[in-house]
C-alpha cells in the first residue's frame, strides 16, 4: 500500500507571532519555521503503517517555496521514503493546494492520503476535504484512530457529539486530529540519512494547474490586549457587576 | 523576547537546516525523557540506567563517532557539537550531561590510540548505552600536575600490575572500563602510559563521592587499584607515550565545557529576565530600575563575547588549526561569564533564587566544578602563557 502524506511549512508552534507594522501579514522575519503539527501527526501515522507492514512506501509532499524542502526533509527524517515538492511562490489558497495535490495523486496513485486537519497558520481546514472532492475519494476527517483491514479503512472521527466510526473504501483520504498519535523524535542518524533521500520537484505547469487567487487579505492585527482587572469592595458589588456589566447571571 | 535562551543566541552563518533539525529533535527528546525528571534525579543523586540506551537510540551518544562502531560521523561537524552541548544544559542540571556524556572523555583515547580489538570490544557497547567508560587521570596526591602522577603499572610477563588511586572520577561508580593514566617508566611526563582497566578486575575497588556542592546526579568516585593485573594488550597507545594521549583529549573537552558554560549563563539571563518583567518593586517593574537594567546589559555583553569566541575556536577546529592556548583561555572566558551571570541573576531573583528547585540556584552551585574541572582557570592561563611563548 502506497501512502501519500502532505506536509506544510508553518511558523513553529512555540513562536509568539507578531503582526507586521503595516498590518499586511504576520511578521515572518527571522522566525523559526517548522512542520505543521497536524502534518507531523500525519507523517507519524504513515510511518507507523509502514512499520506495521501495512504500508510499503510513504511519500511526503509539500506545496510551497524552496524553503519547504526543509519540512520535507523533516518528514524524511521521521521515516518517509521519498519527497515531492510542488514549487509555488507565496502561500497558495487551499483550493490551489488541493488541485496541486490532485496532480500528484494522479501521478502516484496512492492507496491512502493523510493530511493534517488544518494548518496552525491559516486554520482553514479545507485542503483535505477539497482534495477528496477533486479526487472523488471518500474521506475520514478529524481522525483519532485509523485501521486498515481487508482493503477497507476504518476511521474513528472526533465529532462534536463524541466519536463517529466510518468505514471507507480505498483509496481514501484521512485528515488527522490531535489525538491520533504522538509523533516521535527523529534520531541523528535518520536526520543525516534524510539528506540523501530522493526529493523531486514539480511546477504547477507540469501538473496542469493554474495558480489563481480568490482571496485578499485586508488586514492582519493582533487581538486586543486584555485590560487590567479591578478589585471589588463587596459581595454585593460583585453580584451587581456579574449581573449588569458582565451579564452572566 | 530578545533575552530568552534562543533569541539571546547570536546569528551563526555555519548553522544549516539539518543543524536546526537536530536541535529541534534533540530538544524534544530532552523535554520528554530528561528535563521533567532531572531535578528529582539530582536530588536522588542518581540517573536511571535506562537513560543511556534511550540517548543512544536518538543518536546522542554516538554523535561524531565512527559508523563502524555504531556512531554517526558522516556530515557531523563542530556545529552539531555546539548545539548538543547547548541543549544538554538548557534544563540546567549539570550532573546529568556530566555523567551521561562522560564517554566523551573516556572513549576518545581508545578510539584514537587503542588497538582494533580494543575498539571492537569497548566502543559498540558504550555507544549503544549498554556499557560505560570513564577517564582516570586525577589522583588524591595531585591533580593538574599530570606529569607527577604516582599510580604505577609494573610489567610482569604479559600483564601490568597496577597499584595506586584515582579520585574525582566522573562516572566512576558505574564505569565498566576506565582509561587510566599510570606510571610505567621514570619520573615526569615521559614515564606515563594510558591503560584500559576493566572494573571487574580483581583488586579494583571504588567508593562514591556523593557529598558535592553540585552535579549531584553525576556519580563521582575514588578508585583504588590493589595489585590489579591488566593484560598488556590493554595499553592505549605506546608505552610511556601516554602524556600525548592525555593532552590530545583536552581540546574537545574544553570546547564542550565552554559551550555548556555559555549556555548555562544564557539560562541565567533568561530566568532573570522573566522574573524582572514580572516582579514589581517601588511602584515599577524590577526590569525598569536602571541598576537592574545594567545587569542585563552586562550579562548579554559577556555572553555575546563568549559566543563569538566559541565560534572562532570551533571554526579553527573545523579548519584543522585549533590553537590550544586560545581554547584554554576560552574555557576561562566561559567560566568567568557563567560565574558573572549566575551571580547577577541570583541578585535579581533575590530570595526566590535562593530557594532550591530553580535553575539559577543550581547553576550558581555548579559554577566551581566548571571553573576547576577539565583544567582550572589558573592552569588554563598558565598553559596559554606557555603556548604564546612568553
Amino acid at each position: 500500500m502506497k501512502v501519500l502524506v502532505a506536509v506544510k511549512r508553518v511558523v513553529d508552534y512555540n513562536v509568539k507571532v507578531r503582526a507586521k507594522a503595516d498590518g499586511s501579514d504576520v511578521d515572518l522575519n527571522n522566525v523559526k519555521m517548522s512542520i505543521n503539527p497536524f502534518c507531523e501527526i500525519a507523517v507519524e501515522e504513515a510511518v507507523r503503517l509502514k512499520e506495521a507492514g501495512t504500508a510499503t512506501e510513504v511519500i511526503a509532499v509539500s506545496v510551497g517555496e524552496k524553503s519547504c524542502q526543509e519540512q520535507i526533509r523533516t518528514a524524511l527524517a521521521l521515516g518517509a521514503d521519498r519527497g515531492i515538492q510542488v514549487e509555488v511562490e507565496g502561500s497558495p489558497e487551499p483550493i490551489v493546494v488541493a488541485k496541486l495535490l490532485k496532480g500528484i495523486v494522479d501521478k502516484e496513485s496512492p492507496d491512502l492520503i493523510i493530511l493534517g486537519k488544518q494548518s496552525i497558520d491559516g486554520d482553514n481546514n479545507q485542503t483535505g476535504q477539497m482534495l477528496g472532492a477533486l479526487a472523488g475519494m471518500p474521506q475520514g476527517t478529524f481522525a483519532s484512530e485509523i485501521k486498515v483491514e481487508d482493503g477497507k479503512l476504518t476511521v474513528i472521527r472526533e465529532v462534536d457529539g463524541g466519536m463517529q466510526t466510518v468505514s471507507l473504501n480505498l483509496p481514501a483520504i484521512v485528515t488527522t486530529d490531535l489525538r491520533l498519535n504522538e509523533p516521535r523524535y527523529a534520531s541523528l542518524p535518520n536526520i543525516m540519512k534524510a539528506k540523501k533521500k530522493q526529493l523531486d520537484v514539480f511546477t504547477p505547469e507540469e501538473l496542469g494547474v493554474a495558480v489563481t487567487s480568490h482571496l485578499t487579505v485586508v488586514k492582519v492585527e493582533p487581538p486586543p490586549e486584555r485590560s487590567a482587572g479591578i478589585k471589588v469592595e463587596s459581595v454585593e458589588q460583585l453580584v451587581d457587576k456579574l449581573k449588569n456589566e458582565a451579564k452572566v447571571i | 523576547m530578545s533575552l530568552d535562551f534562543d533569541s539571546a543566541r547570536l546569528p551563526n552563518p555555519h548553522i544549516r537546516p539539518e543543524h536546526e533539525e537536530w536541535r529541534t529533535h534533540l530538544r524534544r527528546f530532552i523535554d520528554t525523557e530528561i528535563a521533567p525528571f532531572a531535578e528529582d534525579w539530582d536530588e536522588a543523586g542518581e540517573i536511571p540506567m535506562d537513560l543511556w540506551p534511550k540517548a543512544a537510540a536518538v543518536g546522542l551518544l554516538g554523535m561524531g563517532y565512527p559508523e563502524a562502531y555504531g556512531g554517526t560521523s558522516e556530515g557531523i561537524d563542530s556545529w552539531h557539537n555546539w548545539i548538543t552541548n547547548e541543549e544538554l544544559n538548557r534544563f540546567a542540571v549539570g550532573g546529568v550531561p556530566a555523567s551521561l556524556m562522560v564517554h566523551g572523555i573516556g572513549l576518545p583515547p581508545v578510539l584514537n590510540w587503542g588497538s582494533e580489538a580494543m575498539k571492537q570490544m569497548v566502543a559498540p557497547p558504550v555507544l549503544a548505552g549498554e556499557k560505560h567508560i570513564s577517564l582516570g587521570i586525577t589522583e588524591p596526591g595531585g591533580g593538574s600536575d599530570v606529569a607527577s602522577l604516582r599510580t604505577t603499572a609494573v610489567r610482569d610477563g604479559d600483564h601490568y600490575i597496577v597499584n595506586g588511586s584515582k579520585t574525582y572520577i566522573t562516572g566512576g561508580m558505574r564505569a565498566n572500563w576506565v582509561s587510566t593514566a599510570v606510571r610505567t617508566g621514570g619520573d615526569g611526563a615521559g614515564g606515563v602510559s594510558m591503560l584500559l582497566i576493566p572494573t571487574d578486575a580483581e583488586g579494583f575497588s571504588r567508593t562514591s563521592l556523593d557529598r558535592k556542592q553540585g552535579w549531584w546526579a553525576s556519580d563521582t568516585a575514588t578508585l583504588y587499584f590493589d595489585n590489579v593485573r591488566v593484560p598488556v594488550e590493554n595499553l592505549i597507545g605506546e608505552e610511556n607515550r601516554g602524556f600525548l594521549v592525555i593532552m590530545t583529549n583536552f581540546n574537545s573537552e574544553r570546547m564542550f565545557m565552554a559551550a555548556s558554560m555559555e549556555a548555562l549563563g544564557r539560562v541565567c539571563l533568561e530566568d532573570a529576565a522573566n522574573w524582572a518583567r514580572e516582579r514589581n518593586t517601588f511602584g515599577k517593574r524590577l526590569a525598569d530600575h536602571q541598576v537592574i537594567r545594567h545587569k542585563f546589559a552586562m550579562m548579554k555583553q559577556k555572553l555575546n563575547a563568549t559566543q563569538a569566541y566559541i565560534r572562532v575556536c570551533y571554526e579553527s577546529m573545523e579548519n584543522g588549526n585549533a590553537n590550544p592556548g586560545d581554547i584554554a583561555l576560552l574555557k576561562v572566558q566561559a567560566s568567568e561569564t557563567m560565574e558573572f551571570c549566575a551571580r547577577e541573576a541570583m541578585q535579581i531573583l533575590g530570595g526566590s533564587g535562593y530557594m532550591r528547585g530553580n535553575r539559577v540556584e543550581r547553576i550558581y552551585r555548579e559554577v566551581r566544578v566548571n571553573a576547576i574541572g577539565g583544567g582550572s582557570e589558573e592552569i588554563m592561563r598558565d598553559l596559554a602563557a606557555r603556548q604564546y611563548g612568553l
